[in-house]
C-alpha cells in the first residue's frame, strides 16, 4: 500500500508535468476567471490514477495521458446517424470543433445559443454564474479532476438558454474525421423557470474525447437529454454531465453507449429544491476490447424528490462493464423517493459487469431501493421462441432488446426510443 | 402424421436417469390421441424431447413428421415443419410484446417455409378476428408476452398462437391444469376450432375431464416411459373411474 500522502503527491506532480507550459486561452474576465480556478483545482486534484476509489475498475491512463494514441475510423457501412429523421436544430462539432457551415442557425423561440468561443470573448454573459460552477461544486465528495481540466482549457461548446418551451429539439452532433483527434468540449446549459426541452447528442466525438455538460434548471424546468455515442470502436474518452434541478423541476438524462475503447460517463446530480425529479438512465452495448463505466452520483439535498436510476449493459466476449452509482439523501431531505437498477446480460464467459451500488441516507423517513444483477439470456425464454418457429440468433436478438427495454422506456419521448431501438435491432441483426 | 419408434430418453447431465424406455405411436392425419398417466411416467419429456428441448439425450429409437426425422432439426425447424407445443408452463417473456412475439413468430416459419411475409397490416387482421373468437382483447396482445396473465390467459394465449400458425401436428401439454371450467371449455373450443382431416393432436393429460371437451380418437396409457395401453375413449372413462393402479399392475403382470 502506498501511503496517501506519496499517492498524492505523485497525482499532483502529474497534473503539474501535463499542464507544464501549457498556457489558458484567451478570453474576458469571467471566463478567464473561471478557468483559472480550474486550472488551480486540477492542480490541487492531482490527475486520477487507478488507486481512487472511484477510478478502481477504470484504468484513466488513456485519458490523462499526453498524447492520443491513434485510433481507425468506424465505417458506418451506410447507416444513418441517430436521429436522422427528426426535425431538430443541428449544431455539429467535427472533431470537437464547431463546424458553423454544416450546422442550422441557431435561432429557435424560446432558446437562446451562442457559440463558447464567441461567449468567451465578451466581458459579461449570462453563462458567468454557470461556467464551472457545477464542475467546481461536483469535485466533493467525489474528485473529479478530468472535468475541471475541461473547464480550464476547453474553448469549444455551446451555451444554450431555454427560456420557453421550443418546438424542436437542439441536436449536437459530433462527427469524428480525424485518427487522431483530442477533443474537448465544454457546454452550459440553463432551462429557465417553467421552461422545456429536449437536447439530443450523438456522434462519435473524436478518438480522444473529455465533455463537460452543466445543466441548471430552474424552478419548474424541465429538460429531456437524450444521448447516443457513437460506434467508433478506436477511441476512449470521458463525459462530465453535471445538473443541478430546482424545485419541482424535472430531469431526464438517457445515453446509449455502443462499443468505445474507454468510455466514462459520470452523472452528478443535485436535487435542490423540494419536489424535482431526475432519471438517469443507461443501454450499453459492448463487444470485444470495450470498456464502459457509469459512474452516477445523485444528491437529494431537499424533501419530496425523486429519482431513478436504470442501467442495462449487454456484454460479451472480453467487453467489461462498470457500474458505479450513488443516491446521497441529505437530512433534510425527507420523504425521498430513490431507486436504483444496474443490470448485466453477459452473452458468454469472457464478459465482465462490475457494479458498486451505494446508498447513504441521513433522513429518517425514505424510500430508497437499489438492485444489481448480472445474468446471461433466459434458457426458458429462448427455447420458447425458438420453438414456435424463431431462429437461434433472432431470438436472442429479441430478447437483449427486451433485457434494454426498461432503460429505453426512460426516453419520455416514444418516438426517440424507437429510433435507438430499430438502431439497435439492426446492429444485433447484422453481427448476430 | 407423427411416428414415433422404441424411442429411448435420459437426462443429458445424468444418464442414469432414463425417462423414455422405448416408447411406440403413431398418429394419422387429422386424429386426436390422448396420452395419459400418472406423475413421473415421461408425459411431459416426450413432449420436450419432439419439440426439441435442450437436456435430453435420444439414446434409442425414431420420432418423425410426415417421414422427416424430427430429432435431427433444431427446435425452430420442427416448428417452420409443423410441429407445435402448448406448453404446460407458458414463458413469460417481459419487454417483449406480445404482437411482436406473433409477427415474428408467423412470418419467421413463413420465411422458412419458402411462402411470403405478412404485411403488418395482414397481420392484424388476421389476428384480431382470431383473438376475438379466444375473448383475447386488445389489451392482451400489447403487452409483454405472458407477463402478468392469468393462468387462463396464459392457455388462452397459447391456443391463439396455435391458431395463428396453423401446425399441422399439435401438442398439448397439461392444457388443461390451472384452468377455471369456462376456462376450459373456451380453451377446448379454440382447439375443436382448429380440428381438420391435416391436422393431428397429442392431449397429454392427467385427468379425463378435458377429454369431454376435446373427444380423442384413441387414448393411450403411459407408464414408466412406454405406453403400456391402447384404446379408445372409453380407456380414458376407465382411468378417471379405477385410477392407474389397476392399469399399471395388469400391464407389470
Amino acid at each position: 500500500m502506498m501511503p496517501r500522502a506519496k499517492l498524492k503527491a505523485q497525482k499532483v506532480e502529474a497534473a503539474n508535468a501535463l499542464l507544464e507550459g501549457r498556457a489558458l486561452p484567451q478570453g474576458g474576465a469571467w471566463i478567464t476567471r473561471a478557468r483559472s480556478a480550474a486550472e488551480k483545482r486540477v492542480r490541487e486534484l492531482g490527475l486520477p490514477t487507478k488507486r481512487d476509489e472511484y477510478w478502481r475498475y477504470t484504468d484513466p491512463r488513456r485519458l490523462t495521458a499526453a498524447d492520443v494514441e491513434p485510433g481507425a475510423l468506424h465505417d458506418t457501412q451506410g447507416e444513418p446517424p441517430a436521429f436522422d429523421a427528426f426535425d431538430r436544430v443541428k449544431l455539429v462539432f467535427v472533431d470537437g470543433v464547431f463546424d458553423a457551415d454544416a450546422s442550422d442557425p441557431m435561432a429557435l423561440e424560446g432558446v437562446e445559443i451562442c457559440q463558447l468561443s464567441q461567449a468567451a470573448m465578451t466581458d459579461l454573459h449570462w453563462a458567468r454564474d454557470l461556467y464551472g460552477s457545477l464542475e467546481a461544486r461536483g469535485q466533493s465528495p467525489v474528485e473529479r479532476p478530468l472535468a475541471s481540466l475541461n473547464t480550464a482549457y476547453a474553448t469549444q461548446g455551446v451555451l444554450i438558454r431555454i427560456t420557453g418551451k421550443p418546438e424542436k429539439p437542439i441536436s449536437l452532433i459530433y462527427h469524428r474525421e480525424s485518427e487522431t483527434s483530442d477533443a474537448m468540449v465544454h457546454h452550459v446549459i440553463r432551462v429557465e423557470s417553467g421552461a422545456e426541452a429536449t437536447i439530443l447528442e450523438n456522434g462519435p466525438f473524436a478518438t480522444r474525447f473529455n465533455q463537460v455538460m452543466e445543466v441548471d434548471i430552474a424552478d419548474g424546468g424541465t429538460l429531456h437529454h437524450i444521448r447516443a455515442q457513437g460506434r467508433d470502436h478506436e477511441r476512449v474518452g470521458c463525459a462530465h454531465f453535471f445538473a443541478r434541478l430546482g424545485a419541482g423541476s424535472h430531469l431526464k438524462s438517457f445515453t446509449l453507449t455502443a462499443n468505445g475503447a474507454l468510455i466514462r460517463n459520470d452523472s452528478v446530480i443535485w436535487l435542490d429544491g423540494a419536489a424535482g425529479s431526475a432519471h438517469v438512465a443507461g443501454a450499453t452495448v459492448g463487444d470485444g476490447a470495450f470498456h464502459h463505466d457509469d459512474t452516477v452520483f445523485i444528491t437529494h439535498g431537499a424533501p419530496r424528490c425523486e429519482s431513478r436510476q436504470v442501467f442495462k449493459k449487454v456484454l460479451r466476449r472480453s467487453a467489461v462493464g462498470v457500474f458505479q452509482g450513488k443516491i446521497l439523501v441529505n437530512q433534510v431531505a425527507q420523504l425521498t423517493d430513490g431507486y436504483q437498477i444496474s443490470q448485466s446480460l453477459l452473452l458468454d464467459e469472457d464478459a465482465q459487469f462490475l457494479a458498486k451500488p451505494e446508498l447513504e441516507i441521513y433522513a429518517d423517513d425514505v424510500k430508497c431501493s437499489h438492485g444489481s444483477t448480472s445474468g446471461e439470456i433466459d434458457s426458458n425464454q429462448l427455447f420458447y421462441l425458438r420453438a414456435r418457429g424463431v431462429p437461434e440468433d433472432t431470438a436472442k436478438t429479441l430478447l437483449v432488446l427486451a433485457f434494454l427495454a426498461e432503460a429505453l422506456d426512460e426516453i419520455a419521448e416514444p418516438a426517440y426510443a424507437e429510433d435507438l431501438r430499430a438502431r439497435l435491432e439492426a446492429w444485433f441483426e447484422r453481427r448476430g | 402424421m407423427l411416428k414415433i419408434e422404441n424411442l429411448h430418453a435420459e437426462l443429458e447431465e445424468d444418464s442414469e436417469v432414463k425417462i423414455l424406455k422405448g416408447l411406440s405411436l403413431t398418429i394419422k392425419p387429422g386424429e386426436v390421441h390422448a396420452i395419459m398417466g400418472p406423475n413421473g411416467s415421461g408425459k411431459s419429456t416426450l413432449s420436450y424431447v419432439l419439440s426439441g428441448r435442450d437436456g435430453y439425450a435420444v439414446t434409442e429409437g425414431s420420432a418423425t413428421l410426415e417421414g422427416v426425422d424430427l430429432l435431427e432439426m433444431e427446435p425452430e425447424e420442427r416448428a417452420a415443419a409443423g410441429l407445435f407445443l402448448a406448453f404446460q408452463y407458458p414463458v413469460e417473456i417481459p419487454g417483449v410484446g406480445n404482437m411482436t412475439f406473433l409477427r415474428t413468430a408467423v412470418n419467421a416459419q413463413r420465411k422458412a417455409r419458402g411462402e411470403e411475409e405478412l404485411s403488418a397490416g395482414e397481420f392484424l387482421k388476421v389476428i384480431r378476428a382470431k383473438a376475438k373468437e379466444l375473448q383475447i382483447d386488445a389489451d392482451m396482445l400489447k403487452r409483454p408476452v405472458n407477463v402478468g396473465f392469468s393462468g387462463g390467459e396464459k392457455k388462452r394465449n397459447e391456443i391463439l398462437q396455435m391458431a395463428m400458425l396453423e401446425p399441422k401436428m399439435c401438442i398439448l401439454d397439461e392444457t388443461d391444469s390451472g384452468l377455471d371450467v369456462d376456462a376450459m371449455k373456451l380453451v377446448s373450443d379454440g382447439v375443436n376450432a382448429l380440428r381438420d382431416a391435416g391436422r393431428s393432436f397429442l392431449v397429454i393429460t392427467h385427468y379425463q375431464r378435458l377429454l369431454n371437451h376435446i373427444k380423442p380418437d384413441v387414448v393411450h396409457i403411459m407408464s414408466e416411459g412406454r405406453i403400456i395401453k391402447t384404446g379408445g375413449p372409453e380407456l380414458a372413462l376407465e382411468v378417471e373411474e379405477n385410477g392407474y393402479a389397476d392399469l399399471m399392475a395388469e400391464a407389470q403382470a
